[in-house]
C-alpha cells in the first residue's frame, strides 16, 4: 500500500513535468506528433524504473558515507559522497546504452517503435532529477522502484496529454507571437494548475 | 591562455566576437528562441535570490566548460564525445555544489537537486555540442557568457514578477508597503505555485516575438 502511495503520489501530485519542471526540454519538442509522445513516454517509464533503483544500490553500497565498510572495514571511514552526480549521470548513459543494445538485439519491434528516442533519455532531466529526489528522500528500495516507476508514469501522462491538445487545436485561432512555444507553455500550465487539484489524495 | 590560444589567424574583428556575446542575449535567446534550459530554470524562480544563485552557477558553468571542450575540440574522439562532455559538465557542477554548500548552505537547501540538475541542462549541452565543438577557445567563452546572460535575464524576470505578486517582496525586501494591505490588497497567490512560472514564462515568449516579428512560428 505504501508503494501504491508512491506511485500515485509521484504520478499526479508531484508530477515531473507539471509541478518540478524536469524534462521540459524533451517534453515540449517531441509533443509535436502524439506517436512520438507515446513512444518518448514509453522509454521514459522504461529507463526511469530501472535506472532509479540502480543508483539507489550504488548509492547503499558506494556513495553514502561509510558504505565502503561492506569492502574492508578500514573503508568505513571514507566518503565519497561528492562523487553523487558523476556516478549518477554515469549510471544513466550507461544504462541508457545497455538498454538500447539489449533491446535492438532481442526486441526489434520495441526497438523501432522506441529506437530514436533511446539515446535522448540521456539527457532528459527527468530521468537525473528522479535519482536526485531518490538521493534527497532517504527510500528504501522497493519504495525507489515505486518512484522510479511513478515519475515515469507522471512523464508519460503529461506528454501524451500536451502532444493530444497540440492535435486538438490545430485549427484554433491561436494569436500569431503566441503560436508554438508560446501556446505550448500556457497549456501546460494549465495543465499544470487542473493537476493541483489532485493534492490531498492519500492511500 | 585564452588569448594565446585565441590569437586569429584570419583577422576576425571586435565587433564579430561582440555578436557572440549580443545574439544570445536578444534575438537568439537560448530559453525563448532555442528552447533550451527550461527544465532546471523554472522551479527556482518563486523567488529572486535561489534565481540570481542559479543564474551565477549556470555562468560558471557554461563559461568553463565551453573554454575547456574548446581546448579538448580536436583530441577528443567523436564517438564518446558525449561521455567527455558530461563528465566536464559534472566537473564544474559538482564545484559549485560544494562551493554553495559550504558558503551559501540556505540557498544550497532551497535548490536542492537543481544544483545537480545544471548537468542535464539542455543550454550547456547544446552549446558545447553545436558551438565549443567547432570554435576556438575566446568566441567559446564569450559564446557562454552570452547564453548565460540570456537564461539569466529569463530567470531573473521571471522571479522577480513572481516575488514581487506572489509575496510583494524583492530579495526578502517589503516592497509592496504595508498600507496597501490595509486598503484590502493581497497577494497573489498563484504565482507562488509551480504553473505560474510557465504563465509569466509564456507571456515573456510572447511579448519577445510580437516584438521580433521574424520569430514568430509560422508551422
Amino acid at each position: 500500500m505504501e508503494w501504491l502511495n508512491i506511485v500515485i503520489r509521484t504520478t499526479f501530485l508531484e508530477n515531473m513535468v507539471l509541478a518540478y519542471f524536469l524534462g521540459m526540454c524533451s517534453y515540449l519538442a517531441i509533443s509535436r506528433q502524439i506517436s512520438a509522445a507515446f513512444g518518448l513516454g514509453l522509454a521514459v517509464i522504461f529507463v526511469e524504473t530501472l535506472t532509479v533503483p540502480l543508483n539507489w544500490v550504488l548509492k547503499k553500497y558506494f556513495l553514502d558515507p561509510g558504505a565502503l565498510a561492506w569492502l574492508h572495514p578500514a573503508f568505513a571511514q571514507v566518503d565519497v559522497s561528492f562523487l553523487t552526480f558523476l556516478v549518477y549521470i554515469a549510471t544513466i548513459a550507461s544504462a541508457v546504452q545497455l538498454v538500447e543494445m539489449v533491446v535492438e538485439r532481442f526486441f526489434p519491434a520495441l526497438y523501432n517503435a522506441l529506437g530514436i528516442f533511446l539515446p535522448l533519455i540521456t539527457v532528459n532531466c527527468a530521468i537525473l532529477g528522479a535519482s536526485l529526489f531518490m538521493n534527497e528522500r532517504d527510500y528504501t528500495f522497493g519504495e525507489s522502484v515505486a518512484f522510479g516507476f511513478g515519475a515515469g508514469l507522471g512523464f508519460f501522462l503529461a506528454i501524451v496529454l500536451l502532444a493530444s491538445i497540440r492535435y486538438k487545436i490545430r485549427y484554433s485561432h491561436v494569436v500569431a507571437p503566441l503560436r508554438g512555444l508560446g501556446i505550448a507553455f500556457i497549456l501546460t500550465a494549465l495543465l499544470g494548475i487542473a493537476f493541483l487539484s489532485f493534492a490531498g489524495i492519500q492511500l | 591562455m585564452g588569448e594565446v590560444a585565441a590569437a586569429p589567424r584570419k583577422k576576425v574583428s571586435f565587433r564579430q566576437y561582440l555578436t557572440h556575446l549580443t545574439e544570445p542575449v536578444q534575438r537568439m535567446n537560448p530559453i525563448t528562441v532555442q528552447i533550451l534550459g527550461i527544465c532546471s530554470a523554472l522551479a527556482v524562480t518563486v523567488k529572486l535570490k535561489p534565481a540570481l544563485f542559479m543564474a551565477g552557477a549556470v555562468l560558471f558553468v557554461l563559461v568553463f566548460s565551453n573554454f575547456l571542450i574548446s581546448l579538448l575540440r580536436n583530441t577528443i574522439p567523436h564517438r564518446i564525445r558525449m561521455i567527455v562532455e558530461l563528465v566536464v559538465i559534472s566537473f564544474f557542477v559538482i564545484l559549485v555544489d560544494e562551493v554553495l554548500r559550504a558558503f551559501a548552505y540556505d540557498v544550497s537547501k532551497q535548490l536542492s537537486v537543481f544544483v545537480g540538475l545544471i548537468i542535464t541542462n539542455c543550454i550547456i549541452m547544446g552549446r558545447l555540442e553545436a558551438f565549443a565543438m567547432g570554435n576556438k577557445p575566446l568566441p567559446s567563452i564569450l559564446d557562454g557568457i552570452g547564453n548565460a546572460l540570456g537564461y539569466g535575464i529569463i530567470l531573473i524576470m521571471i522571479a522577480v514578477v513572481r516575488e514581487l505578486l506572489g509575496s510583494g517582496t524583492l530579495l526578502g525586501w517589503q516592497v509592496i508597503p504595508a498600507s496597501w494591505y490595509e486598503l484590502g490588497y493581497i497577494n497573489n497567490g498563484l504565482m507562488v505555485l509551480p504553473p505560474s512560472a510557465l504563465l509569466v514564462l509564456g507571456t515573456i515568449v510572447w511579448l519577445h516575438r510580437a516584438w521580433n516579428k521574424q520569430l514568430i512560428d509560422v508551422s
